[in-house]
């Protein structure tokens, strides 16, 4: 299936969560903010969100400081 | 013609100028400001003016003095964002210096909130002073925040921010600040803020850590209602601290981008 990522299109087997992908992307799923489809997602909903063909996703990841 | 002196609507003959005006209303006064600037050369006054005249060292009125501050803000500007209200998770040294930055400009309503006390470790980069270590963070801020600009109401919250109380404690929020120190907090407030409270803009700072070139902490747009400031990538850690310049240069990012929402402007 075919999801944009921080406006990338990228292609993936489904089926896919979130958490999954954030695994795949090596990415720490404590440290970001994931945005689907213009709704940001609480962690709690990282497991069971799957990813459908076409979804856009916002990935931001965050450094400690301030 | 209508114009305003000290901020007071007042009608005037159509062909005075602005040393006219002076003499007749404030003849020892050192300083004139038309219209947000300094003037020295004598000009023709318009029906819509400003004028504020200021005597060095005269220590106004609570009535006139927040005229007299004003004089400086934007026409315009400063009727808007005085009647805003922005939040500030964190007050470290993101969070004290985008607080300072919004109480100078004249941003009408701070809702603050921290759960730490001032350290002597602080003061490296956090906008507090030596005679305040041992105090809540948020105590002191508003202590300081009040000496810059009495004019300003200031909300504090002495407590950690949670999933839980975060809705609540800034749902109203024009536009709302994140200061926090930690990834994995900064992650929280993003997720809860952003999905509890959609549709207001939420300005975050990562990456600002060590003495790096200044023009790589940038204000970019990362989510629909979310703009990230910082180099994206310079996290505090051993060897690479937090710093005053860096930290202020971030922090004024943030206070910046604040400013551009809250007049309806794209920050990045």
């Amino acid at each position: 299936m075919n999801i944009t990522i921080n406006g990338q299109p990228k292609q993936f087997k489904a089926p896919l969560t979130v958490s999954a992908l954030l695994d795949a992307l090596q990415l720490d799923g404590d440290r970001v903010a994931v945005e689907l489809n213009c709704n940001v997602l609480l962690k709690e909903q990282f497991d069971a969100t799957s990813l459908q063909n076409g979804d856009a996703l916002e990935i931001v990841q965050f450094v400690g400081g301030g | 013609m209508k114009i305003e002196i000290n901020e007071r609507p007042t009608d005037i003959a159509s062909d005075t100028t602005l040393h006219q005006l002076q003499r007749q209303v404030k003849p020892g006064a050192d300083l004139a400001i038309l219209n947000g600037f300094p003037m020295n050369a004598d000009h023709p006054l318009a029906e819509g003016d400003r004028v504020v005249f200021i005597r060095r060292g005269e220590q106004p009125g609570p009535d006139e003095l927040e005229a007299l501050m004003a004089a400086r803000h934007t026409p315009g500007v400063h009727a808007r964002i005085k009647r805003a209200t922005v939040g500030i998770a964190g007050c470290g040294g993101l969070g004290s210096a985008v607080a300072i930055a919004l109480a100078r400009v004249g941003v009408g309503h701070l809702i603050i909130a921290d759960f730490d006390v001032v350290e002597p470790s602080n003061l490296n980069r956090q906008q507090y002073f030596v005679d305040q270590i041992g105090l809540p963070k948020v105590e002191a801020l508003r202590e300081n925040l009040s000496r810059i600009n009495p004019y300003v109401h200031i909300t504090h919250h002495f407590e950690r921010l949670t999933p839980d109380n975060i809705p609540d404690r800034f749902g109203r929020v024009d536009v709302m600040v994140e200061a926090f120190d930690g990834a994995d907090q900064k992650a929280m407030l993003a997720q809860t803020f952003l999905s509890r409270v959609p549709g207001t803009p939420l300005v975050m700072g990562s990456g600002m850590a060590g003495f790096g070139p200044s023009n790589t902490v940038i204000t970019q747009r990362a989510a629909t209602n979310l703009y990230l400031v910082g180099d994206g990538e310079t996290a505090a850690r051993p060897g690479e601290g937090l710093m005053a310049p860096r930290v202020g240069i971030a922090a004024h990012h943030q206070a910046n981008a604040v400013l551009r929402l809250l007049l309806e402007k794209t920050p990045a």
